[in-house]
This record gives structure tokens, C-alpha cells and sequence, in this order.
């Protein structure tokens, strides 16, 4: 068990560093150097770089340098002085920008999460104990028609349909008198009232996987043998149900965390973008758009380790939940 | 006399009905892998349903010019947010070929906004095979006719117009070519990265696995879409619009072939250990005809499955990347692009008609998810 948790933690480290070079490339992409543009963008705001601060600002970031001590600059300043750079368009630091709306992103994405297991498993498990059935069906339907929705689309309806029938348009995350307002209890209830709309619509399509997942893997459990001989020597049905085929069943949920949490991240972004919530996802949309990569880059570094966080903590929980693992060693 | 007749003319027909049976079964054992498979596709009714709504919007993309009344681009402010054209068959309470009224306009006298409206003096009778406005079939034949449409002055957007005046559902025709293409070949090229990739990973093992399965670890965590952005903001604007097509397919194939990797490789794992795989190498096959003629049969039916399943992920990237204007732009046509223009709510509340390239996206994804789960269900025809 420790050696699956050891090597499970190295993983980690080497997707952490091959996150890096990816957003490093994100930097790269684009034709023309990042210093032309941040030169652009200072004279627009009407402020001249002298030579000596060109001279700095390379010496900095080491543009002239080839790649790899680039990308070495770009890291060491990240990971030593947690400084994420400047960004060109806000004429100021990133770390700033991102810390004033990651949080909210993260409060989005981990309790869109909750509740889509809180509401997943249950309808997964009545699914699966009464197949065929008009509960079933509904679920089905409903499931069939989350997936098929980009959740997108689905704020652009909800937000017509707000604004149509109750003449007010479900966007943002605060009322305007809480958002400014330093945090206090009343903003966070005002936060409450506003955070089902997001939810609801981020959680749509994983909610609906999830019921998918858990209704083939607990049906084909349950037509197993042993469930018809503990069936056979009387053991309560409540109980049959709990003690085995569930737990066995949960396993590809705990195991498609992962993916159920780069899927929210994502929607998250999105949805984001179409409600106009003070989250990164238009933070994101607009650096991408103005081309300032150091907000671009250090995003898809926050938000991919996000999602390689959900990895390790998926591994670590099947080491709880699946005694296999846990006894790997004695086997 | 009744009990005598009854019972002989009874015999028979059990027994005609117990060798039909007979030669069910007989037909079941002969009947090659495909065609069981294709006989358990046909009875998952839902997905042959949908399997034929693909089809026909196929069909329709295809033939975009034919089916559209209007021309694509060609924009007409006068028109602008006209809403759905009415088509009426009552006229003075008497049944008519369908037809249309004409269009008139005034301003509603407590907004000051222009608004349409049915002048029910003038009719134009819906015709078909019209002379509409010249176009290229494939960009190769010229024609005028169009499968209908209605004589000038009058007008026929049957999905309303957007805010150039430009007809919606012409413009949901032609944004189907790329729309509906888009994940084709994005799911073509990951099809190919995919097999090739989960292919080496299952087959050769050891350190070759463990780095693929790495990278395909990797890609599964990240989540997609904010990476798709950051891609698709890299394509320079001014490049033509068929090479930022072909980019954004990429993009979307870069993050789609790591579910395929899983499957080829956990099906080649699986498979090395049956014994006819055995058998066949113990009987000298080479390694080439051991994958190609022995396991390749054996999870065709699984990728085939896989890549139904994915399409509509990358139609929707497309749909969604378009709508951020990251993907592609005006004046190319696709779905995505058309709902950039349903992305304020204002608009939308007045408009709602803007959002009917979305029903499309809908429709199509919940097909091709239909479809994938009755080729899952034919892709173990045995069960």
C-alpha cells in the first residue's frame, strides 16, 4: 500500500512537470515575442519603456535566451518567489489577478462536484434496483438529454428563460450591493442564493454520466451469483444491497473523479464565460483574446493542477474504497 | 366432429411454428459476426430512429445549396431580426396551398422600435424547385433551383433572420457542413493516433506503456476546454478559413484519442491471453496476421463504438470554441458561429430564434449518443 501511494506521488510530481511545459508552450505559441507585445500594450496605456527597462524586463524573463533557460526562468520565478509574472493588458502582477477569482472557481467546481454525487448515486442506485421501471425511464431520458446539452447552451436557455418568465437574468454571483463588499456572513448567504443557477447548469452532463456509470456497473452486479445466494439464505434486501454490489459499483466513480473533475473545471470555465461569474473562466477567455499569455499560462498551470489533484485524490480514496489495492502487498 | 377437425389442423401448425424456430436457430449459428451484429443494431429501436435523423441532416449538409431557400452570406439589414415566417394554409377560413403573407412594418408606438408584422393583403404561395438565387454545388456546379421558396417581394425564413438579415435556417444548412464534418475528421485523426498509440501500448509494454499511459493519465486530468482555448487563440486570424478548419480539428483530435488508446490497449491485454491467439501462434502466424486476421475481428465492434461515442464531444468543442470566437470565425458558417450572436441576453429575450443552431447541436449529439449505445449493445451480439 505504501509503495502504491509512493509511486502514485511520483506520477504526480511528473504530471505536474509535464503540466508545466505545456502552459510554458501555451507562452510560446503565438508568432511574435511576449516582450513586442507587452511593449504594445504599455504604449497603448500611454507609457513609453525606456532602453534600461526593456534591458530589465529581458534580463527578467531572459527573452533573448534560448528556450530551456526561458522556460528555467519562467519556473524558478514560480516556484521560488511565487511570482506568475506581469500581466500586459492589467498592467498588473498575475498572481494577483488569479488569487482575487480562483477561489470562487474552486468553491464552484468542488461543490458542483458534491452535488453531483449527492444526486448522482442516489438515482444511479434506484435506477439500477428498479430497471425498466417509470423512474428508471425518466432517468434515462433526462440522463440521455444532460449529455447531450452543452452546458453552454443550457445557461443560454436558462438565462432566456429567467428573463422572459421572472424579468431578471440569472448572472453573476453576488447582488451588486454585496460586490464589493468586503466578505462577511451576509455576503456568503448572498453567495448561496446565487450559486444553484451554476451549479445546476455546470453539473447537468457529469451528473448525468455519473447516473450512467452507476446503473451498468450495479446492474451487472446484481445479476451476479452471489447476490442470488446471499438472496437465498435470507439476507434482507436493504443490507444485500450495501454490503457487496454497492461497494463494488462505487469503484468506477471514485476512479472517474478524475475525469468528472476536468470535465467540471472545464464546464466550469465555460459557463463562467455565458453567466459572467468573477471566476477565471472569463478572466481565461479575455487574456486568450488580448493575447497576454503570462495570465493564459499561469491559468492552465492552476487549473491543470486542479485536475491532476483529482487524479491523486481519486487514487488515494480506491485505496479506501478497494480493499484489492489496500492488500496488494500481502497478495 | 369439431374436436376431430381441430386437432390435426393444430398439429401442423406447431410443428411448422417449432421448425421455424429450428431454422431461426440454424440461421442464428450460421450467421456471420456482422450479421448478428447488424440484426441486435436493428432492434434497438431509438438508435436506428436516430441513425436515420443522421442520416437525412448528412444528406442535407451535403446538398446545402439545393435545400437552402437563401443565400448564405449575402446579407439584407431590412430583414434584420425578422422574426419565424408564418406559413398559413387558411385563407378567409378557406383551406389553400400553403402559402405566406406578405411583410410589413411599423413602429410600436410605445417603444419606438420597428417591428414586423403580416401585411394580409398579398399572399405567396410556397413553391418548389423555385429559381432562387444562383449558388455552387460543391463549388463546382452552378444552379438556381432551390427545393422551395417563395416569389419576390416575399420573403420565407422559416427560422427567422439574424441580426444581418440573414436567413437562419440557411445558414443552420450550411453551418452543418461544418459542424457535422468537424468531428469526422477530428475523430479520424484520433482514430488513427489512438489505435497506433494504444496499439505500440498494449503490444509491447514495459517502458513503452508506462509512458504512453502517462501521457494518456495526463491529457484524461486536464481539463479540456481551457487548453482547446489556449489552442485555438494561437491560430492566427488571417489564415484562410479551410486551413483554421482543418487546425481546429487537430486541436480537438489532440485531447479525443486517449479513450481509444484505453480501449485498444485493454482489448489487446485482454485478447493476448485467449486461447485461439495461442493457438494461432503456436501454429507459426506471424505477428502481423495474428493482430490483423485474429484480434483485430475481435474489437473492431468496441472502436467503432468509441468513435460514435466521441463525435459529439468534438461537435460540441467546435459549437463551444466558435461561440467564444476562438474557433472559427465569420464568415465561415457553423453552428458555433451562429450562436456567438445568441451570447447577450438581451438579445436572446427578444430574439429567441437565434438559439435554434443550438436544438440542432442537441438533436445531433443525442443521436450519435443514441447510435453509440445500440452499436455497444450490437458490438456483443453473443450476450
Amino acid at each position: 500500500m505504501a509503495s502504491y501511494i509512493g509511486r502514485r506521488l511520483f506520477y504526480m510530481v511528473l504530471l505536474l512537470i509535464m503540466l508545466s511545459f505545456v502552459a510554458f508552450a501555451v507562452i510560446q505559441l503565438p508568432p511574435g515575442d511576449w516582450i513586442d507585445n507587452f511593449i504594445y500594450y504599455m504604449e497603448r496605456f500611454g507609457v513609453t519603456l525606456d532602453e534600461s527597462a526593456i534591458e530589465a524586463l529581458n534580463k527578467r524573463w531572459g527573452f533573448k535566451e534560448p528556450f530551456h533557460i526561458q522556460y528555467w526562468k519562467w519556473i524558478t520565478n514560480i516556484i521560488v518567489r511565487g511570482d506568475f509574472g506581469e500581466s500586459a493588458t492589467h498592467n498588473r502582477p498575475v498572481a494577483e489577478l488569479i488569487g482575487e477569482r480562483i477561489m470562487l472557481s474552486i468553491v464552484i467546481s468542488l461543490s458542483t462536484m458534491v452535488v453531483t454525487y449527492i444526486i448522482a448515486i442516489p438515482i444511479g442506485i434506484y435506477s439500477a434496483t428498479h430497471p425498466y421501471s417509470v423512474g428508471d425511464y425518466t432517468g434515462v431520458v433526462f440522463g440521455f438529454m444532460g449529455l447531450a446539452t452543452p452546458n453552454f447552451l443550457l445557461a443560454l436557455i436558462l438565462m432566456f428563460l429567467f428573463q422572459r418568465y421572472f424579468g431578471w437574468s440569472p448572472g453573476g454571483l453576488f447582488s451588486p450591493e454585496y460586490l464589493v463588499a468586503p466578505w462577511s456572513f451576509a455576503k456568503v448567504i448572498d453567495l448561496m442564493k446565487h450559486l444553484p443557477v451554476p451549479l445546476f447548469v455546470i453539473g447537468t452532463a457529469g451528473t448525468a454520466g455519473m447516473i450512467r456509470v452507476l446503473r451498468t456497473t450495479l446492474m451487472d452486479e446484481l445479476g451476479r451469483q452471489y447476490v442470488v445466494t446471499a438472496r437465498a439464505k435470507g439476507v434482507r434486501e436493504g443490507r444485500l444491497l450495501f454490503k457487496y454490489p454497492i461497494r463494488l459499483a462505487i469503484n468506477p466513480m471514485v476512479s472517474g473523479l478524475a475525469g468528472l473533475l476536468a470535465g467540471v473545471v472545464s464546464g466550469e470555465a465555460l459557463v463562467s464565460i455565458v453567466l459572467s461569474l468573477p471566476t477565471v473562466g472569463p478572466l481565461l477567455l479575455t487574456a486568450l483574446l488580448e493575447q497576454d499569455l503570462q495570465i493564459a499560462a499561469s491559468l492552465i498551470l492552476f487549473l491543470g493542477s486542479l485536475g491532476l489533484f483529482g487524479t491523486l485524490i481519486s487514487d488515494l480514496l480506491l485505496v479506501v474504497v478497494d480493499p484489492r489495492i489496500r492488500f496488494e502487498k500481502q497478495m | 366432429m369439431s374436436t376431430e377437425t381441430r386437432a390435426p389442423m393444430h398439429a401442423p401448425t406447431q410443428s411448422a411454428a417449432a421448425s421455424r424456430a429450428e431454422e431461426q436457430r440454424e440461421q442464428y449459428y450460421v450467421a456471420s459476426h456482422w450479421v448478428l451484429m447488424r440484426r441486435k443494431f436493428t432492434r434497438h429501436k431509438l438508435a436506428v430512429v436516430s441513425a436515420v435523423i443522421l442520416a437525412v441532416l448528412y444528406f442535407t449538409a451535403v446538398f446545402a445549396g439545393f435545400f437552402s431557400p437563401y443565400d448564405k452570406i449575402r446579407s439584407r439589414t431590412e430583414l434584420a431580426f425578422l422574426p419565424p415566417t408564418r406559413v398559413h394554409v387558411f385563407h378567409d377560413g378557406r383551406l389553400q396551398m400553403p402559402f405566406v403573407y406578405g411583410l410589413a412594418q411599423e413602429r410600436d408606438p410605445a417603444t419606438f422600435l420597428l417591428v414586423f408584422s403580416e401585411d394580409r393583403e398579398t399572399r405567396y404561395p410556397i413553391r418548389l424547385f423555385v429559381r432562387g438565387e444562383p449558388y455552387k454545388l460543391w463549388g463546382l456546379i452552378e444552379s438556381r433551383i432551390r427545393l422551395f421558396g417563395v416569389d419576390e417581394p416575399g420573403v420565407v425564413y422559416l427560422f427567422g433572420a439574424d441580426d444581418l438579415g440573414r436567413d437562419v435556417l440557411t445558414r443552420v444548412i450550411h453551418g452543418a457542413q461544418i459542424s457535422l464534418s468537424i468531428g469526422l475528421v477530428g475523430i479520424a485523426l484520433s482514430f488513427v493516433l489512438g489505435a497506433l498509440l494504444g496499439g505500440a501500448s498494449g503490444l509491447l509494454g514495459g517502458g513503452v506503456d508506462m509512458i504512453i499511459q502517462r501521457i494518456v493519465e495526463f491529457i484524461e486530468a486536464m481539463p479540456g476546454l481551457p487548453l482547446w482555448m489556449a489552442l485555438a487563440a494561437a491560430i492566427p486570424l488571417e489564415w484562410p478559413p479551410v486551413t483554421k478548419y482543418f487546425l481546429m480539428s487537430v486541436i480537438l483530435s489532440i485531447l479525443g484519442w486517449t479513450g481509444l488508446a484505453r480501449t485498444v490497449r485493454g482489448k489487446i491485454l485482454q485478447l493476448r491471453e485467449e486461447d485461439f491467439v495461442t493457438a494461432a501462434k503456436v501454429a507459426g502466424t506471424n505477428n502481423l496476421r495474428v493482430i490483423t486476421g485474429h484480434m483485430l475481428p475481435n474489437f473492431v465492434g468496441y472502436l467503432i463504438v468509441h468513435v460514435t461515442l466521441a463525435i459529439p464531444g468534438m461537435i460540441i468543442g467546435e459549437t463551444g470554441l466558435s461561440f467564444l470566437g476562438l474557433g472559427l470565425t465569420s464568415p465561415t458558417v457553423s453552428w458555433g458561429v451562429q450562436l456567438q450572436q445568441a451570447s447577450n441576453v438581451s438579445v436572446i429575450a427578444l430574439n429567441p430564434w437565434l438559439l435554434i443552431p443550438g436544438l440542432f447541436v442537441f438533436v445531433t449529439v443525442l443521436c450519435y449518443n443514441a447510435v453509440g449505445d445500440g452499436l455497444r449493445d450490437a458490438a456483443d451480439p453473443y450476450k
